[in-house]
């Protein structure tokens, strides 16, 4: 029976966090992801096969990278939480309350103050440091499900280095199209051994990944994966020697708040002018930048 | 504004929050009660614990006055549910042969040992709207339930009965089930690893079990209709319940000693299929198709014992397709990814606009060249390409 003060607080509150373990999840999953994480660090790259919890949040909507969060979760952390670089987007702060209310921990949107990062499309524009851990979600762990739809059959050319088929595509891209047209999710090849999606990260952030200071760890929920980027890794965008990796081009362009021309920036239809401006997409860095100029 | 975040996403969230609450409350009194949900939505509790992979009925009632009714969401939150809880016990296997039936048909022989029996069904009601539901009063409903009770003769003997595919196996026209290794086996449990393809059929029978109903039928009704081989018979379809057991936690090392835990209700079904010839023994027999779930949910048993006969063959239609049809039969996992097209991608969709924008300055500069072509090469260049998709989110 609910007692009268849990009625009231129905609307606001949806469950009642006493009712379940901290971090949501139970100690026994909590311990298996830890392990699989593990295991993804200890090979760079290649796609860890984990049970994936459902969690209270949409199977396709950030599961992989809540569990990874959840299940790293300390009661000393900090966490940040952001969807296509911004901290106030709303699964972001959606995802973001659903920790704080099971885990009671303290959350911030200063990227530098963050203990554990998870995010959605981007990396922060922010160096991250050696005690930071960036968890990405993954809606798609396999980079070559583009030109293999079968997981039996990429599986294998994983294991046998068989990256033809990808290589091909890509020479065919540039026969049709020019150039290689891949926009966000562009593959990787991770410490000379496996190819890897990096998620739907734009091409501005990959290079980020190369020689990083911090651990990267990216979890697929519903496809069941998690891999890793530890520190120090060599992370080379697929490219050929006359056709070499470019990021998306700003040039001129500058964010409308801060001024800032080297950021990722979003397009913005301005309706009434008629014109399209531009601005920071990591909000945090664009409120930084402005503080700075005062 | 089109590809502005929507800002100020707390406020955004609880404003929804409780919009959503007020349009499952306004205009209505009573609050739904759990237990109406639970009895008078009997049917549809059954098919939300066997999609949510947990049997609490009072928990699925809750779930669907949460959702509003929506089975989809409503096995989600029994599924998120499920994540909180430790594994404390494993219980024997259950067996469906146990079970104290209400309902079991047979529709390849008119005389079962046991007999027929037809139990609670829609299938020979005419469906036509019974307006007096409307007035349906509490006393109605008590006053019926009553004089049915009254007046129903309460049959003498057991209501467990034998299974007709082992009547089938006495007479050596099913291959028996294999003894020995097999029932030693732990099996796969896919809640706990991530299944892979080829999977084992303990992986199998799960992943199938959990499925979405309305996913299931529709593969099972393809493979009836003509993409696939499977159109089976039905040989025995049951609904009853069966009693749970667990190892006596205290007992001595290898002690055999159990305890009762409860019963479920469960619908199992086996068909009948084509026969063929056993490789090792020559025995010419017929093939079992098994299906078995949660409640009563018998759409859901006869697809599944379709679809895992389907598996067990050879072919190229969507149905024999393991992967194709584990991998998207799961609804939490297939409503999820669906829904996840409503957040927001401008990240990747400017990546795209900036692979557009470029590749349309480098044809342009292309054009007058291509002016020059002759018309057969343009004609070949005109025909729709296959994309390199652009973003795959």
């Amino acid at each position: 029976m609910q007692t009268t003060e849990q009625k009231q607080n129905n609307h606001k509150r949806t469950f009642n966090t006493a009712e379940y373990n901290f971090a949501f999840l139970d100690e026994g999953s909590k311990r298996e992801i830890r392990r699989k994480s593990l295991k993804a660090v200890a090979i760079p790259g290649y796609q860890v096969a984990f049970a994936s919890r459902e969690m209270p949040i949409g199977r396709g909507w950030g599961t992989g990278g809540l569990q990874l969060t959840l299940s790293l979760l300390g009661r000393q952390d900090t966490l940040k939480v952001i969807d296509q670089g911004n901290d106030d987007s709303v699964n972001a702060v959606s995802i973001r309350r659903l920790v704080e209310e099971t885990s009671g921990i303290l959350t911030t949107e200063e990227t530098a103050q963050a203990s554990i990062i998870q995010s959605r499309h981007r990396i922060p524009e922010e160096k991250l440091k050696f005690d930071q851990i960036l968890v990405l979600q993954v809606p798609q762990p396999e980079p070559l499900r583009k030109v293999e739809r079968r997981e039996e059959r990429t599986r294998i050319q994983h294991a046998e280095m068989d990256y033809s088929a990808m290589w091909l595509t890509l020479y065919e891209s540039i026969v049709k199209w020019g150039s290689i047209t891949l926009g966000a999710d562009y593959p990787v090849m991770v410490h000379e051994r496996y190819i890897m999606a990096p998620s739907p990260i734009p091409r501005w952030d990959t290079e980020k990944l190369h020689q990083s200071h911090h651990l990267t760890l990216f979890g697929a929920g519903r496809e069941k994966k998690i891999y890793a980027i530890p520190p120090y890794t060599n992370v080379q965008p697929l490219e050929f020697e006359d056709y070499p990796f470019e990021v998306e081009s700003f040039d001129g362009l500058s964010c409308r708040h801060c001024g800032s021309m080297d950021s990722f920036l979003d397009e913005v239809v301005d309706d009434e002018a008629g014109i399209t401006i531009h601005q920071c997409s990591d909000t945090a860095y664009c409120r930084q930048q402005q503080e700075r100029i005062g | 504004m089109a590809y502005v975040a929507v800002t100020g996403g707390q406020e955004a969230i609880e404003e929804a929050n409780g919009l959503a609450h007020f349009y499952r409350v306004k205009d209505t009194t009573p609050s739904l009660d759990i237990e109406s949900i639970e009895k008078q939505l009997r049917l549809l509790v059954d098919r939300v614990m066997g999609e949510g992979g947990m049997y609490a009925p009072e928990y699925a009632a809750l779930a669907l006055k949460q959702a509003e009714g929506d089975p989809a969401e409503a096995a989600f939150l029994l599924r998120a549910y499920r994540s909180t809880l430790p594994r404390n016990h494993y219980s024997l296997t259950v067996q469906p042969v146990d079970m104290r039936v209400i309902r079991r048909i047979s529709s390849s022989f008119r005389d079962i040992p046991g007999g027929q029996m037809l139990g609670p069904t829609y299938d020979y009601t005419h469906r036509m709207l019974n307006f007096s539901l409307r007035q349906e009063s509490n006393e109605d409903m008590i006053a019926f339930a009553k004089e049915y009770t009254d007046a129903a003769e309460l049959a003498d003997g057991s209501l467990t009965f034998k299974k007709v595919a082992d009547l089938l196996r006495e007479q050596g026209l099913m291959a028996k089930a294999a003894k020995g290794k097999s029932e030693e086996q732990e099996p796969f449990d896919i809640t706990r690893q991530k299944m892979t393809i080829p999977t084992t059929r303990a992986a199998r029978l799960q992943a199938l079990t959990r499925g979405e109903t309305g996913a299931m039928t529709a593969l099972a009704y393809s493979s009836m209709r003509g993409y696939g081989v499977v159109h089976p018979t039905i040989g025995e379809l049951r609904v009853g319940y069966a009693p749970v057991y667990i190892p006596y936690p205290y007992s001595s090392e290898g002690g055999d000693d159990c305890l009762y835990i409860g019963e479920l209700m469960l619908t199992e079904v086996e068909t009948i299929n084509s026969f063929k010839q056993d490789a090792e023994s020559g025995n010419v027999q017929f093939l079992l198709g098994y299906g078995l779930c949660f409640g009563q949910n018998e759409l859901k048993g006869i697809s599944m014992a379709i679809l895992e006969r389907s598996l067990e063959t050879e072919g190229t239609a969507p149905a024999q397709d393991e992967e194709f049809v584990l991998t998207h039969i799961d609804s939490v996992e297939s409503s999820g990814f669906v829904s996840h097209l409503k957040l927001p991608h401008y990240i990747t969709f400017q990546s795209s606009l900036d692979q557009i924008r470029k590749v349309q300055v480098q044809k342009a500069q292309l054009k007058p060249e291509e002016d020059e072509r002759d018309a057969n090469n343009r004609a070949e260049a005109e025909q729709p390409q296959e994309n390199i998709q652009h973003s795959r989110v």
